[in-house]
């Protein structure tokens, strides 16, 4: 177990810094820099334009930059934001936190539903609501994340309840709350964001328990359950459920990316301070420490969950060992 | 149908007339194709028809302003009497604007504009000089909603096809490649494949939508995009065509073929090739869901085609102000559009893959 973490840790440096520079490479193909606004400005004279680019290091050549960038990265310094004048690590702190809460509660949610009913479906197979609900999967897959937040908003807005804000993290007196009050503002305003975020998870979720569950309800060691005279109880949960919970397992850490990526919209669209809106608000101004630290951070959250569901894929499966795994 | 009787028609399974052996082949498949799918393919048919003949179904220029008529919502079509059917079939009580103030416009009855069918070199559309009609209302500029959703067609629909092009491309080539030759080429590219795959990909478009030059045209912004989301996505392929071929090297029937003295490139393109196609024809059609929405997710974000030039996705830019999209619920109308496109592909591809892989069936 110690041998197979460690050897995946060490497989994520070399892909870390791959990415890295890959990111730092697609930066300085952007035309302009963060100065070039400030460069239109005739109250800032060029004189001081120099000096920022020497202090900020953008008058070095890219392998420089990347080095250092890398080394203070090494000192976890993340560099400064050239837009906010702080220390990118403060910045990304609070955002990545909210980033994984959201993706998190998002998850559980579509979990929480889509597992049952990708169970009852696939047992009851063909009945009407396993017609039903199969196609209602193909609908929520097929919604655009986006499109389904404005329309979660549009209707929060009919509504208009103090308990579905639309848009934000927080409230606008949210410093003034005490601390349950605090908490329960922010559930308030995660409800609009975890549903419609969980809508898609859910809906592939629930088309993969069932295609799992009806291609295991078919196999030998079903029918062997089934002659012994186990109750059919038994035989779901015990024997067709374990095996159909493998892949699930794989699509958790897996399905970050899209889970990342989704919110990154949703955060945008919905205004909620996450990684992904600071990194389109960084990417807007050009400011490269920021992005260069966002897409680390995405990177990062990445690869952990990559880690964790295949150190759960072992708990959870004993046929799988640590020694075949991680070699590739 | 010939009168004489065949003897063997049981084993004639091809048509005398080879000419229309395609349409009877498409009907056939037509009528095992369940209803969503039949749906899905009259969606796709539909809006490849508004994108190949967009200025002749726009009812208007999706550039002009109707600076009398910002935010006017989707009017009622009616029909005419039938004294007036020399002139119109269709007439539609013009908007004028009751409030400037909240944006309100309301129908004003006294009046009417006829809309012409098949008229000005249009689909339907208005006189010159009268009263626009706006079948899906108007923007904030007070340009016509439906003509720019048809223009904005042309990104969406062909977004998809060219993307999937240059990404199967460069996925077959390097995965072909990688396979084939081996040794340090092939740990490269997968390991460079590798880094791609465990990119935060949307965090990734974002980082790369920066490189685009604010003053390009539209038609080299489509390009731009096409080209950073097919660099994005071709290692899955890669990886997947590199592992298909190096299974398929040792698969019986394809082993049989080369003891029997077939040329390498028999085997390839008569063995090997068919049986990677079909895999191929189903990942590529539900692989340009993922093309289309990233183009929407770009443009809705201001990164991706800049206006005046209109797609599904900048045309939603709209509702990102709260205030707008309680105000003008229509400017969401170009989402249906992405949505139908989104699940028209997806029902195909299923069903695709059903047809071509009888084995995957459930």
């Amino acid at each position: 177990m110690a041998r197979f973490l460690i050897r995946r840790i060490l497989n994520m440096i070399p892909l870390l810094i791959g990415i890295t520079f890959l990111s730092f490479l697609v930066m300085s193909l952007v035309p302009g820099n963060f100065l070039s606004n400030l460069k239109m400005n005739p109250a800032i004279s060029p004189q001081l334009i120099k000096e920022m680019e020497a202090q900020f290091g953008l008058n070095q050549p890219l392998l420089v930059r990347y080095g250092k960038w890398l080394w203070a990265v090494l000192h976890l310094n993340l560099g400064t934001s050239l837009a906010f004048n702080v220390s990118v690590t403060s910045l990304i702190g609070s955002r990545a936190v909210n980033t994984i809460i959201l993706s998190a509660a998002s998850m559980l949610f579509a979990w929480v539903i889509a597992i049952p009913i990708g169970i009852v479906v696939a047992v009851n197979q063909n009945s009407i609501w396993d017609r039903i609900l199969s196609f209602l999967a193909f609908f929520g897959m097929s919604v655009p994340n986006f499109f389904l937040a404005f329309l979660v908003m549009y209707f929060a807005m009919k509504i208009n309840s103090p308990y579905l804000p639309v848009g934000g993290t927080y409230s606008v007196d949210y410093a003034q709350l005490d601390w349950i009050s605090k908490i329960g503002d922010r559930i308030n305003h995660l409800i609009l964001p975890v549903f419609v975020l969980g809508i898609a998870g859910m809906a592939s979720l629930m088309r993969l328990m069932r295609s799992q569950i009806l291609e295991i309800k078919n196999s030998d060691f079903v029918r062997t359950a089934r002659a012994k005279g186990l109750p059919e109880r038994t035989v779901i949960y015990k024997h067709v459920l374990r095996n159909a919970l493998n892949p699930f397992v794989t699509m958790a850490g897996y399905g970050l990316a899209d889970l990342l990526g989704g919110a990154a919209l949703v955060e945008a669209v919905m205004n909620l301070q996450g990684l992904g809106l600071l990194l389109l608000n960084a990417v807007r101004s050009l400011d490269i420490y920021l992005v260069m630290g966002s897409v680390l951070m995405g990177t990062v959250l990445l690869l952990l969950g990559n880690l964790l569901a295949d150190v759960a894929l072992v708990a959870v499966d004993p046929r799988v060992d640590f020694s075949s795994m991680g070699s590739q | 149908m010939s009168a004489a009787p065949r003897p063997f028609t049981s084993l004639q399974e091809a048509p005398p007339a080879r000419s229309n052996s395609y349409l009877v082949s498409l009907r056939r498949e037509w009528r095992m194709a369940s209803w969503p799918v039949r749906f899905s393919a009259l969606c796709l048919l539909l809006f490849y028809l508004l994108a190949i003949a967009s200025p002749i179904i726009a009812p208007y220029d999706p550039t002009y302003q109707n600076r009398r008529l910002p935010d006017c919502p989707p009017m009622g079509l009616h029909l005419s009497a039938p004294s007036e059917w020399s002139h119109a079939f269709l007439y539609a009580y013009p908007m004028t604007m009751v409030d400037p103030e909240a944006r309100k416009s309301a129908e004003d009855r006294a009046g009417k504009t006829y809309v012409h069918l098949f008229s000005f070199g249009h689909l339907f559309t208005t006189e010159p000089g009268a009263p626009p009609f706006f079948l899906m209302g108007s923007e904030g500029l007070g340009r016509d909603l439906f003509s720019r959703i048809v223009y904005g067609s042309r990104v969406s629909m062909f977004v998809g096809l060219i993307g999937v092009t240059i990404s199967f491309g460069l996925g077959i080539t390097i995965g072909a490649l990688s396979g084939y030759v081996g040794g340090l080429l092939d740990n490269l590219i997968m390991r460079w494949s590798e880094i791609e795959m465990s990119l935060p990909s949307f965090y990734f478009l974002l980082a790369l939508a920066a490189i685009i030059p604010s003053g390009m045209s539209a038609v080299a912004t489509f390009f731009m995009i096409v080209a950073i989301m097919s660099f994005i996505s071709w290692a899955g392929f890669a990886r997947i065509i590199r592992g298909m071929a190096a299974s398929v090297r040792s698969v019986p029937f394809v082993e049989a073929a080369r003891a029997l003295g077939g040329s390498r490139w028999r085997v390839l393109t008569r063995h090997v090739m068919p049986s990677v196609l079909g895999y191929a024809i189903v990942a590529a059609t539900l692989s340009i869901p993922g093309f289309i929405l990233g183009e929407s997710a770009l443009s809705l974000l201001g990164l991706g085609i800049q206006e005046p030039a209109s797609s599904w996705g900048n045309l939603l830019a709209q509702a990102e102000d709260v205030q707008n999209l309680a105000r003008y619920p229509w400017i969401l109308i170009p989402g249906v559009f992405i949505f139908l496109a989104v699940m028209s592909f997806n029902f195909l591809g299923d069903h695709l893959r059903d047809r071509l892989d009888p084995s995957s069936r459930r």
